[in-house]
């Protein structure tokens, strides 16, 4: 089976996310005042072969752990569509 | 002669300068590409700064994977020398040989200026030759300069004494919003060091100031080295 990973790499809460910060100032200055708390990660998205979803999300997991996302920083999500 | 190998990886830009500065100190010193598997009888090992693989997905992620660190890896856990500049720092992060991480700078800009730091652990392989104490003026130049680490991590550096190198307690004066105004770290057993400011570009007394210099002297005579704590203040 072929497998379309979605991967979200979100930057850890209570780390400052300078990106996010500035993000917010702009949207404030453009008006939208009401919007708080911005942060900004990455998405990250490939396809995979693997006998089953468990196998896939398993792969996707090392994956994560060992490159796409820092232990140290970032905190990430991920979701296993087949194809 | 020691041996000093630089490790050179496609973005690397500080290499050259690291290079002179490391053979201007008296060492034997020479490039490895990040392809190759060996070190060809490297004494201490230095990671120069720059964006190796144009930083993609995070500075030093991918490098941190080259075939020249699975040896690197090696010699430092033989007790050999490692010194990690700017982006050096990063990818030994990455690579688990050194705790923590570094991330954007806290105002977003790249900063390139002359920093004031000052040397608090000179029991390393790099600081032997230092004053404890000592205040230094070195270039910084870089986007991700943010050390962080968990509170744990933190603690333990703080009361191992393992910050090596830390931004001067001025007002502005650390350049990047660094946890604890760190800007250096060292393992414990004072081997393997990372900085984000560059030695290598104060190094020559012809070009400015050479407060970077002893880094390199340090290299070059062992004798200094971490195995002989406070031994090296000649």
């Amino acid at each position: 089976m072929t497998y379309r990973v979605h991967v979200r790499v979100m930057p850890r809460g209570g780390l400052l996310d300078p990106q996010g910060q500035a993000v917010e100032h702009a949207l404030s200055s453009l008006g939208f005042g009401g919007a708080r708390d911005v942060r900004i990660g990455r998405a990250i998205e490939l396809e995979l072969d693997a006998p089953g979803p468990g196998e896939a999300e398993q792969r996707a997991r090392e994956m994560c752990d060992r490159l796409l996302a820092n232990p140290v920083t970032e905190d990430y999500e991920l979701e296993v569509e087949a194809r | 002669m020691q041996r000093v190998a630089i490790i050179r990886f496609p973005g690397s830009n500080c290499d050259e300068d690291t290079l002179r500065a490391a053979a201007r100190a008296g060492t034997d010193a020479y490039y490895v590409w990040h392809r190759d598997t060996d070190l060809k009888g490297a004494d201490v090992v230095l990671i120069p700064g720059g964006f190796s693989y144009g930083d993609y997905l995070r500075a030093g992620a991918i490098a941190r994977f080259s075939p020249a660190m699975a040896a690197v890896q090696r010699h430092a856990a033989e007790g050999g020398g490692v010194l990690g500049i700017c982006n050096g720092f990063q990818i030994l992060c990455e690579a688990h040989l050194l705790p923590g991480a570094l991330m954007r700078n806290a105002r977003l800009t790249f900063v390139s200026k002359p920093a004031l730091v000052t040397v608090e652990n000179t029991r390393t392989l790099f600081t032997a030759g230092f004053e404890p104490g000592a205040p230094l003026r070195l270039p910084v130049a870089h986007g991700d300069g943010r050390y962080v680490a968990d509170a744990e991590t933190l603690a333990r550096l703080e009361g191992e004494g393992l910050v090596v190198l830390r931004y001067a307690r001025s007002e502005d004066a650390n350049p990047n919003g660094s946890m604890n105004d760190i800007a250096g770290i060292a393992n414990p057993e004072g081997n393997v060091v990372g900085i984000m400011p560059h030695p290598e570009r104060a190094a020559d007394p012809a070009l400015g100031p050479a407060d970077g210099a002893p880094f390199f002297t340090a290299i070059a005579a062992p004798a200094a080295a971490a195995s002989t704590p406070n031994a090296a203040t000649t």
